[in-house]
């Protein structure tokens, strides 16, 4: 608005005013512990270098412990007289928004800081998750595609991209990446070397921080500067195939290679997966499994799509022998060292937090020997006692190391042990009721089929994941027959996934009572 | 202190006249106190005052030179009684505090200041936290001044500005005889500006003089008949000696065109913001050239009614730009208006709202309308009627960004307390929790969602005091309270009125060595060792001093199963009177600033050091986030695995863990899952560690390569 003036002009009072300088507004919005001070405070030094007089606020208080922040800087071109600078972002006067994490962006436009024609919108691609998204039991993160695109609608000029990573792979903090997306952006009249000489004077990590600097410049300075946070790439398992499995496994990918296309680049997943869970002759039942759904499938296969992916998950159950194994494989020590920077000589000291409870042992054990146990209650206390405890087991020393790797070995009798026979009776139950409705629906079929998305966790957690599993399921013979039951099904999922307790669960389950009849079929 | 040094800005406190001072608001009144002849400086930290604290406090050299006593108070109340050497003795003093948190507590002392009137310069330099950004109460310091008689300056923000307030108010303070409050508001304090500094000043009398040489005087003590006396010398001399003193100084400043038919009458800290307005609205330049006339209340309390009415003479209508509620001074005006018989109308909250922030948008807006109604003819005619659309419409992201409150910094040892709290509640049922100030209030947050409210500082166990169980056998209350507020006035206000009424409830005292949420200020049970403050005083030993006799001390917090099981024994045991948990760890935040250096000079040193830190194993991980709901860490989030398999994202440690050992101590007590693993990275391991160290690696991987050999698996481990 600041246009609305015209340059000297003379004024209804007869008074004199000043010839107009322009007013540059920035405001900052960053999440606490982002080192908003610093890039604040270095955006005011590069305007004082080039002939500017500027000015910054922040709000610190509470909101510096994690919470959302906002910083404001004002300058213009040194004049004579001083001018009068405003302490706080308003809506509609800002002419560059700096956000050093996607959501905030979003924010700053929800706060009406963003405007076409005149903001230039300058952020982070990158997500730092609110307590909101990450206490949900399921994926409760926002749409950062969503938020990108209004923000797009919203601004002058948009320039995104993941600035945190940019400053992590040159050793750096965000706040030189974001200087560099600022500089190179330029909605500032200053040139690259008055930037880069604020850099050098701050005296610590200068090169680093160079370096993302210039990175980020010449990003902000290329064609499209717009890139969301770079997606975790789709993994694919390469399975190392013993001796004596090779044949075995030839014939196993030989049948997956069959499978119609929508189902065999998940089906040679899930067979990786299994074959590393068990063995061989698992794999062969997994696809045995995965051919029943299939009969009763065809094109699209969304059904054999939805059994290649959950059929694969409820055979590999998380069971003490599946923990152990994973966490004395090697390629996990590879993993672990390299995430903590473990130098040449340097020691890493690994502690597993255990707390196994009777209930595990029991299941870790034939069911005949389990039953027996379970009515000898004097042996049973005194297990209890001397197992259910909380445990720290050192996994880089050789004691550690060799008990968790004998429990890994019990692979072997896995089938024999009763948490399989559990889980195989869980899993037969699951494809019992997928094929009772899949002659008649298949994309129920395929619904029915992924409620095993809600079975995981362990102890606890697992056991209220198979309680609202039991809900779900329980409300197919009040589908059945219905045009919307998969759209219905599929409803009661996601919102069992929303919180802990699953009271949007019991919402969606009354509603559902509230228009379907009594079951049609019995299960 | 926290071993944060502040030894730049102490450097600054050093300048002498004609250097220009560069740095943050609070700041600038810190050298300003030095720059008028302060000679006692004292006050409680909080935002937005808690710098001046800070930098003082590591001032020590600067203030022994000059002779200028400084202390922290142990509260408020302590801070303005102490200006009581003001009120006999021609020295100048200077408290802070934040406000009206602050001016709450202080008010038993500021009234006794007030009545009995001072001799030398007292100021009290009031934090205004209001709108934005606030952790209290929204309510006004004004009506303190007003029911006190305490002057009220409101300079306008900026740099300069504030750097003359606070000359401006011992002069002001010291021509009239009573204290004077200098307000300055949140954003004010945390500005960077600059002013041409001055050289210190020696106090013209130091305490040590006062001791020295004591005199009294019957007539200022607030006991009758002085006390009368005292009222009437309030409104009889004092008054018009103030106003005299603001006339004559021109503490109040006119901006604009004084022909204009409209007028603006602003606080002095909304100046720029009205002039922003009026710039965008086309009436003022960026410098402040406005069509429009301005009164700009530099003192807003009290008003001189010749200048009010010499202003509002000749205009139609008048705006008073007041934030906050009540409008005290549009009231004041009014009156004096209407008892003068003046025709001018008046216009304020009828214009701009009646509560909350006057941001840029509602002074904008609000201008605007005063504007249309009063001058339309000043308006340019784009402003008038403008062709674009006057509100822009942005796109509704309410669904898609996240609400983000604050929580429990990385490594917090509050965290573990509430986590155990929650866990206790799942055997046990709901309680009622009550809170107090300071971060532990963070657990009324997500994911803790435990505690009702909180009454003010020190008072958590207090405000649970109503709640007396008929059954014995019956609940509790819970209540915490933080080792700054215990110290600041719990152990009496909370504690000892626990004890004396025989109180059944459990108290837990959250101890994290320091003053954590005003910024790690060491208090009375700080286990450091500070050169001008006695600390290590135990609070079990204070405790048990007050008379309980059932506490419990828990020193390491990160124990969530010995938080659980400490709070249920107490929930639950026999003995009578309040149950008292003591849960000390060291606040992390300070920790950390405390702990880094040292580290890395050991290690640099050849020294052997461990860095711990915790991971997830993502493949041991089935993306429940059960141990985010007991948790909120921020360095504890969600990442995809890039697994077509998996649907939900998996827990993931990034590289800000300080390995406080939160996750898998809840992991463990809540039985949750053993994806949790603490690494300790070794530098400069000893010879025999590292050799065993090899022999395990050699035994391990033998171990590792017999298993691979006779199966087959997932290269890179399974996912």
């Amino acid at each position: 608005m600041t246009n609305l003036v015209q340059v000297g002009s003379e004024t209804a009072s007869g008074m004199q005013r000043t010839t107009e300088n322009k007013l540059v507004s920035l405001a900052l919005h960053a999440v606490g512990g982002q080192g908003g001070g610093v890039l604040t405070n270095w955006i005011v030094a590069v305007a004082e270098a080039n002939g500017y007089v500027a000015q910054s606020t922040s709000v610190a208080g509470v909101a510096q412990r994690t919470g959302a922040t906002i910083y404001y800087v004002e300058m213009c071109p040194r004049a004579e007289q001083l001018p009068v600078f405003s302490l706080a972002p308003a809506e509609g006067d800002i002419d560059i928004l700096m956000a050093a994490e996607l959501a905030e962006a979003g924010r700053a436009v929800q706060r009406g800081f963003v405007s076409p024609n005149r903001t230039t919108v300058i952020a982070s691609t990158h997500r730092v998750a609110s307590v909101f998204e990450k206490i949900v039991p399921g994926d409760g993160r926002t749409d950062s595609e969503k938020i990108v695109e209004a923000i797009g609608g919203a601004a002058e000029k948009l320039i995104a991209y993941d600035m945190e990573r940019i400053a992590k792979e040159a050793g750096s903090f965000i706040s030189a990446s974001m200087l560099g997306a600022l500089a190179g952006s330029g909605a500032l009249p200053f040139s690259r070397d008055s930037f880069e000489a604020v850099i050098r004077e701050s005296g610590r990590g200068v090169d680093a921080s160079l370096r993302a600097f210039g990175a980020a410049f010449a990003k902000a300075t290329a064609g499209d500067p717009v890139e969301l946070e770079a997606a975790a790439s789709p993994q694919t398992r390469q399975l190392s195939v013993s001796k004596r499995d090779q044949k075995v496994w030839s014939t196993l990918t030989e049948r997956v290679s069959q499978l119609p296309a929508e189902v065999g680049h998940i089906a040679a997943e899930g067979l990786a997966k299994v074959v590393d869970y068990q063995d061989m002759t698992y794999g062969d039942e997994y696809l045995a499994h995965l051919g029943t759904m299939l009969d009763q499938d065809e094109a699209p296969y969304e059904l054999s799509a939805a059994a290649a992916k959950y059929i694969a998950n409820a055979m590999c159950y998380d069971d003490i022998i599946r923990v152990a194994d994973l966490k004395t494989r090697a390629a996990r020590f590879e993993r672990i060292h390299v995430d903590m920077g473990t130098g040449a000589d340097q020691l890493l000291l690994v502690t597993e937090y255990f707390h196994p409870r009777l209930e595990e042992f029991l299941s870790t054990l034939p069911e005949g020997l389990a039953a027996w146990l379970e009515r000898r209650k004097t042996i049973l206390g005194w297990l209890d006692r001397k197992l259910s405890k909380g445990r720290r087991v050192r996994t880089d020393s050789i004691g550690g190391f060799t008990m968790l790797w004998i429990v890994s070995l019990l692979r072997r009798w896995r089938r024999r042990l009763r948490r399989h026979d559990v889980e195989m009776a869980h899993l037969a139950k699951l494809m019992e009721l997928t094929k009772s409705v899949s002659g008649q629906d298949r994309r129920l079929a395929a619904e029915v089929l992924s409620t095993q998305r809600l079975i995981k966790g362990y102890s606890d957690t697992h056991a209220r994941g198979h309680s609202k599993f039991d809900k779900v399921t329980a409300m197919v013979p009040h589908l059945v027959g219905r045009d919307d039951a998969a759209d219905w099904m599929r409803r009661m999922r996601t919102a069992a996934l929303k919180d802990e307790k699953g009271m949007s669960l019991d919402g969606v389950i009354q509603t559902i009572h509230s228009f379907a009849e009594a079951p049609k079929i019995t299960s | 202190m926290a071993e944060r040094s502040f030894v730049k800005e102490v450097q600054m406190l050093r300048m002498g006249a004609g250097e220009t001072f560069t740095g943050e608001g609070i700041l600038a009144i810190t050298k300003a106190l030095l720059e008028n002849g302060v000679g006692y400086v004292g006050g409680y930290q909080g935002a937005p005052i808690s710098h001046l604290m800070d930098v003082l406090a590591d001032a020590q050299e600067i203030l022994g030179e000059l002779g200028v006593h400084f202390e922290a108070s142990a509260s408020e109340a302590t801070a303005t009684a102490m200006l009581a050497a003001s009120a006999n003795y021609p020295i100048r003093g200077a408290v802070t505090y934040k406000s009206t948190v602050g001016t709450n507590v202080a008010s038993d002392a500021l009234s006794n200041l007030s009545s009995g009137g001072v001799m030398g310069g007292a100021l009290i330099i009031v934090g205004e936290d209001f709108g934005e950004g606030s952790s209290i109460m929204q309510e006004r310091s004004h009506a303190f001044a007003m029911k006190s008689q305490v002057w009220l300056l409101d300079p306008r923000p900026d740099v300069p500005s504030i750097v003359k307030a606070v000359k401006d108010g011992f002069e002001l303070s010291e021509a009239s005889n009573t204290p004077v409050m200098l307000l300055v508001r949140i954003r004010c304090c945390h500005v960077h500006g600059s002013f041409v500094a001055s050289d210190n000043v020696a106090p013209q009398m130091t305490v040590s003089d006062a001791l020295e040489n004591p005199s009294r005087d019957l007539s200022r003590v607030v006991l009758p008949p002085a006390s009368f006396m005292q009222e009437k010398e309030k409104l009889e001399k004092r008054w018009p000696a103030a106003e005299k003193f603001i006339l004559d100084k021109q503490i109040n400043e006119f901006f604009g065109n004084e022909k204009s038919k409209v007028g603006i009458i602003t606080q002095g800290g909304m100046y720029n913001g009205v002039q922003r307005a009026l710039h965008r609205l086309g009436l003022s330049d960026i410098y402040g050239t406005s069509d429009a006339h301005i009164l700009c209340l530099n003192a807003v309390y009290p008003l001189a009614t010749s200048q009010i009415l010499e202003f509002c003479e000749g205009k139609d209508a008048v705006l008073v730009v007041e934030e906050g509620h009540p409008d005290y001074i549009e009231q004041a005006i009014g009156h004096m208006l209407y008892k003068a018989g003046k025709r001018t109308v008046l216009a304020g909250k009828d214009f701009l709202p009646k509560s909350g922030e006057y941001t840029g948008q509602i002074m904008l807006d609000s201008i605007d309308r005063f504007f249309r109604e009063h001058a339309p003819n000043a308006l340019p005619p784009a402003v008038r009627s403008p062709n674009e659309p006057e509100k822009q419409k942005h796109a509704d992201l309410a669904d898609l960004v996240p609400l983000r409150p604050p929580g429990f910094c990385v490594g917090c040892p509050e965290r573990p307390i509430f986590a155990g709290t929650k866990l206790v509640e799942q055997e046990l049922g709901e309680h009622h929790i009550a809170c107090d100030i300071g971060c532990h209030l963070f657990s009324v947050l997500p994911p803790f969602d435990l505690g009702s409210g909180t009454m003010g500082y020190g008072l958590g166990p207090a405000s649970a005091s109503a709640f007396r169980n008929e059954n014995p056998d019956g609940k509790r209350s819970i209540s915490f309270i933080g080792d700054g507020g215990f110290w600041h006035n719990g152990l009496t206000s909370s504690i000892g009125n626990a004890v004396f009424n025989k109180n059944d409830n459990v108290i837990v005292i959250v101890d994290n060595y320091y003053s954590s949420a005003t910024g790690g200020q060491d208090i009375l049970s700080s286990r450091a060792v500070n050169k001008t403050k006695n600390t290590q005083n135990s609070i079990v030993d204070a405790v048990r001093g007050m008379g309980v006799k059932w506490v419990r001390q828990i020193d390491r917090t990160y124990d969530v199963s010995k938080v659980r099981e400490t709070m249920k024994e107490a929930l639950t045991t026999k003995v009578p009177g309040p149950k008292v948990i003591v849960a000390s760890s060291e606040c992390m935040l300070n920790r950390q600033r405390r702990e880094k250096p040292l580290l890395a000079k050991l290690a640099a040193d050849g020294g052997r050091t461990e860095k711990p830190r915790f991971g997830v194993d993502e493949d041991v991980c089935t993306g429940d986030h059960a141990c985010m709901r007991l948790s909120g860490c921020p360095s504890l989030g969600v990442k995809d695995t890039g697994d077509i398999l998996r649907d939900d994202p998996v827990a993931s440690i990034d590289q800000n863990c300080v390995g406080c050992g939160n996750c898998g101590e809840v992991a463990d007590a809540a039985i949750l899952c053993p994806s949790f693993y603490e690494t300790r990275l070794v530098s400069n391991p000893g010879r025999f560690e590292r050799t065993r160290n090899r022999m395990a690696g050699w035994f391990i991987a033998r171990l590792q390569s017999w298993r691979d050999g006779n199966r087959s698996f997932l290269e890179g481990g399974a996912k």
